[in-house]
């Protein structure tokens, strides 16, 4: 009778464990980010036109157990010197003083302090970005999927550039380039000690 | 034969005329300026004027086949004639090749062209750092053999008004400026 039991019992364990693993993708702590598999890019208008760039170098400390997202830890700096925009002379322009002055503020700076859970694998995520010594709490939502063995952590958000002092004097009209700058973002994330 | 164009293709030619001295003196002015938004503005204006030209130069294209322009003067010899048709083509050809070789550009360079900020153009090509610097070249180079090919058409045409005295400039002037039938 016992036996008979246990063995009705096993599948919907069995089951039960499988649904819980595919809502977390991976139920793994989630501490190391690849940086060669993970994009920093952002977008913007610039007179009607939508423009789109990103950082090649950028570096991300992460502890997040999908499980318990009240206790994730994550903080990413972006090393703003290495931007993208596609083209070498505003490349060359938006180091300078008026735009980041990466020569005095050489890094973007973003530490999450709250981090919910509010669908089946997506997290709205809290956080303080610091840019150019001026530092605005910004609020994502970020997606958790599989890809391979390791995991892709997938958001964006907006940020306004003059909060920041990104564009000042003749650039800090937006009839040129907008105020609005969408912050996308993709961190393949893996477990250091499962490899997963 | 009628001795002069009709309204629409004086008009057209005179418009575009106006729009690409413009676009030459706008272009060759802003190319190497520093960036700064004035620039941007710049290069957002020369490309909206850029795809009216191109948009023009079609129905022009469609007029000037639907209706015959008036005849060369008997004075003019056949290879005359011939060397007036060829330097007409070479000019519809550059008005249509020159906007599109700055569309092109446009694409490779990654910065989509939306005329009057409003309405997008498809994107031709991938973005490609070293495809928009050939592309940049080419635009360059087809706009210096314009600004030729304008000299010699407009050399041309005094030439025939001053020193020939026929009726090959008044025949695209505004009416009262008619040759008499």
């Amino acid at each position: 009778m016992n036996l008979f039991v246990t063995s009705l019992r096993m599948p919907a364990l069995l089951l039960g464990a499988s649904l819980v693993m595919a809502a977390t993708v991976h139920a793994t702590t989630l501490d190391s980010v690849q940086a060669d598999k993970s994009k920093m890019g952002f977008s913007f208008k610039q007179m009607g036109v939508a423009m789109d760039g990103h950082f090649a170098k950028f570096s991300a400390t992460l502890n997040f157990d999908p499980a318990k997202p009240e206790q994730a830890k994550a903080s990413i700096e972006v090393d703003l010197a290495s931007i993208d925009t596609g083209s070498g002379e505003a490349d060359q322009e938006v180091v300078g003083k008026a735009w980041f002055n990466t020569v005095a503020f050489p890094k973007a700076v973003f530490v999450a302090k709250q981090v919910k859970l509010i669908a089946p694998n997506q997290y709205e995520v809290l956080g303080s970005l610091s840019i150019k010594g001026r530092s605005r709490d910004v609020k994502s939502t970020i997606k958790l999927s599989a890809q391979g063995k390791s995991s892709v952590l997938s958001g964006s958000f907006t940020l306004q550039r003059a909060d920041f002092a990104i564009g000042e004097g003749m650039w800090s009209k937006f009839d040129v380039v907008a105020n609005d700058i969408q912050v996308n973002f993709q961190l393949t994330a893996f477990n250091a000690a499962t490899g997963k | 034969m009628n001795p002069h164009y009709t309204a629409t293709a004086k008009g057209l030619h005179w418009l575009m005329a106006l729009l690409i001295f413009g676009l030459l003196a706008l272009g060759f002015y802003m190319a190497d300026l520093p960036l700064s938004p004035e620039k941007l503005q710049y290069f957002s204006g020369h490309k909206w004027a850029g795809v009216t030209v191109f948009l023009l130069v079609w129905l022009r294209l469609a007029w000037r086949v639907t209706h015959r322009p008036p005849a060369y003067p008997l004075a003019m010899t056949g290879m005359q004639q011939l060397l007036a048709h060829a330097g007409h083509f070479a000019l519809y050809g550059l008005m249509v090749i020159i906007p599109l070789s700055g569309w092109l550009m446009s694409s490779a360079k990654g910065v989509q062209t939306v005329w009057f900020g409003v309405l997008p153009l498809p994107d031709l090509l991938p973005r490609d750092k070293a495809l928009g610097k050939q592309l940049a070249e080419l635009h360059s180079a087809l706009n210096i053999g314009l600004l030729v090919l304008l000299g010699v058409h407009t050399a041309a045409a005094l030439l025939h008004h001053l020193v020939l005295k026929d009726d090959i400039l008044r025949r695209i002037l505004p009416v009262r400026f008619q040759p008499k039938p």
